[in-house]
């Protein structure tokens, strides 16, 4: 593009710029800096919604950190979600991705089948896997039954109820086998051929060949599973209410993290505070907690991979 | 992006014993790879094939251990649809993702375009922010957003809340894109313009045709994104049943028939289903978007 000169016509790209962006430009007032904002000025007020507001200070934040009984365990679920299901999801993603490079006989089948539990509407997911894993009827118990093994009670266990979390989130693996295939099947075959011409094992050609050619892929893929494991909220909360049994409908108080707490997450929280205890400034206490460790892997996602944001023009 | 890793091919090697033990190690790979796939593809499929299996049951075998329907009771499905509400919700969600994908798929394209095509100051900011705000959870502003859509409009119990957002840009949908249009050569668009085309000319008339693939994932990704909504629903919408979606309404299923997990699992498989139909038409696209999210850079 040449250098414009003339003010007018630097002035009409500018609103050309302007209009093309208003939509987003609006959108990122009205629904992300306003509420951010006001998220912020809330923690420091009492607020339930029906009495006028007050200020309180600190208050919301110490009986966050000091009082409120569920965010301790739910801060350590997230840490737990946070250290198992991406380690796991990510080897596992990075071993069926592997397996379709692999397999040459009806390949766009097995991908297509491998990738459809991805698509399953999270909801629907988590009842199916209630009922799969559910201690009373469950094939999933009968199955172990009849091969003598011992049937645990999954997401009715407060120790079983994470494992039960991490098969669901293992079986939807679909999006991190894509990526991992992409990545896999660029690697140049010349160096493969060459790693093999100087006599390297199958290991020693995935060690030195393989991983360091896909580790920039490995490396988003932790990162946004962090951050996707941080905000995990419908299947533990799905997965908790229909073991507890509890009837839905308006307004319906449900024990929070059923069993004993142990499906609790910190987006949970936020619903917790705000919508069954009515307690928003304590709400927006803990979003703000959950806004400051997003934007902490963001920019450290931002920072390590450059290349997430292509070069415009 | 297509080609396949091969061993070197040895097909018309003379029959040495060192190339009958190469193709014999070549027939066991295969055989183990193949073994392997098939087990992980039982992992991946028996939770359909058993929650299918399950929907086709009776109430009394629903109750018990057995994996196989004695008597295929397709009536379960019937009694879903005849559920008070079932097509109330399903006319919700058909609303939600369907007005809600034309609205994001509008109003993303123009401020991706910017974003991939023109030259100002905050470009980069504003791309920035458009990641951040993709990561943000909902719950973060989900307070101040429902007061205001409570309190101030008194629109809780309808599907405003959840769709108006929607015609503002939604920005994983303005980020796909964006990448996407960055990989169209400015030469077509510098052509258009030498024309005489203006900037929404050439975004309209060269840009959108060869922008299709981009256009269609994030249609889909959108389309999905309120198919499977919970959280949203789950705030705005929970105090009417009239405003429910199936996401938000399955989970009531397990509630109002308490243990008969044959009419749960049929509802279900009507809330899966389409979503894998939707899928099966467009294959391409999606797996093209899903690539676009990980690996262009």
């Amino acid at each position: 593009m040449t250098t414009v000169t003339l003010a007018s016509k630097r002035r009409r790209a500018a609103l050309r710029t302007l209009a093309f962006m208003s939509p987003w430009l609006i959108g990122f007032a009205v629904f992300f800096a306003y509420p951010l904002i006001s998220t912020v000025y809330f923690s420091f007020l009492h607020y339930d919604g029906f009495n006028p507001p007050t200020w309180s200070g600190a208050k919301n934040w110490r009986y966050v950190f000091e009082h409120y009984p569920l965010f301790w365990p739910a801060l350590r679920n997230t840490l737990w979600l946070v250290l198992v299901t991406v380690t796991l999801r990510v080897a596992f993603g990075l071993g069926v991705g592997l397996l379709i490079t692999k397999i040459k006989t009806g390949t766009s089948l097995f991908r297509t089948l491998f990738y459809l539990p991805y698509l399953a509407p999270p909801v629907a997911a988590t009842m199916a896997f209630a009922f799969l894993l559910n201690p009373g009827t469950g094939p999933v118990n009968s199955l172990l039954d009849k091969a003598g093994l011992p049937a645990p009670g999954w997401f009715t266990d407060p120790a079983w109820s994470k494992p039960a979390l991490t098969l669901l989130l293992l079986w939807g693996v679909g999006d991190l086998m894509v990526i991992f295939m992409a990545a896999l099947l660029d690697v140049p075959a010349e160096q493969y051929e060459a790693a093999e011409l100087d006599g390297a094992s199958r290991w020693q050609r995935f060690r030195y060949v393989t991983l360091p050619n896909i580790s920039p892929i490995v490396m988003f893929a932790v990162v946004t599973g962090v951050i996707q494991a941080m905000q995990c909220y419908t299947q533990p909360l799905v997965a908790g209410k229909v073991a507890s049994g509890v009837i839905q409908g308006a307004g319906a108080q449900f024990e929070p993290g059923y069993p004993d707490k142990s499906t609790l997450t910190l987006p949970q929280l936020v619903y917790n505070l705000g919508f069954q205890r009515f307690d928003y400034g304590s709400a927006c206490v803990v979003a703000l907690v959950l806004f400051a460790l997003s934007m902490a892997f963001t920019a450290f996602l931002m920072r390590r991979r450059g290349g997430l944001i292509q070069a415009g023009d | 992006m297509t080609q396949v890793l091969r061993p070197p091919a040895s097909l018309d090697a003379p029959a040495t014993p060192a190339a009958r033990t190469a193709r014999r190690k070549a027939a066991l790979e295969w055989v183990a790879v193949h073994a392997l796939g098939v087990a992980a593809a039982l992992f991946f499929v028996l939770p359909f094939v058993f929650v299918l299996l399950t929907s086709l049951m009776s109430d009394s075998q629903a109750l018990s251990r057995d994996l196989i329907p004695h008597t295929w009771q397709w009536d379960n499905y019937r009694k879903v649809f005849d559920t008070p509400g079932f097509l109330t919700w399903w006319r919700n969600t058909l609303l939600y993702a369907g007005v809600g994908t034309v609205l994001t798929v509008l109003s993303s394209v123009p401020v991706a375009y910017a974003l991939a095509k023109f030259r100002f100051r905050g470009r980069n900011l504003s791309l920035m922010l458009v990641i951040s705000m993709m990561m943000l959870p909902p719950q973060v502003v989900v307070i101040p957003m429902y007061l205001f859509w409570a309190k101030q409009l008194d629109l809780s119990g309808t599907l405003w809340p959840l769709i108006v957002p929607m015609a503002f840009g939604d920005a994983f949908s303005i980020f796909l894109l964006r990448q996407f249009l960055t990989t169209i050569p400015n030469e077509y668009l510098d052509a258009a313009r030498v024309d005489g085309c203006g900037e929404l000319r050439t975004l309209v008339r060269v840009v959108l045709p060869m922008a299709k693939p981009g256009i269609a994932a994030i249609a889909l990704f959108q389309f999905f994104a309120a198919w499977n909504d919970y959280f949203g629903p789950q705030i705005y919408a929970s105090e009417n049943p009239g405003a429910w979606t199936l996401s938000y309404g399955l989970e009531s299923f397990k509630g109002a028939h308490h243990t008969d997990w044959n009419l749960t699992m049929a509802a279900t498989v009507l809330v899966m289903a389409p979503v894998i139909l939707v899928f099966f038409f467009a294959q391409k696209a999606f797996v093209e978007g899903v690539t676009l999210t990980g690996v262009k850079g």
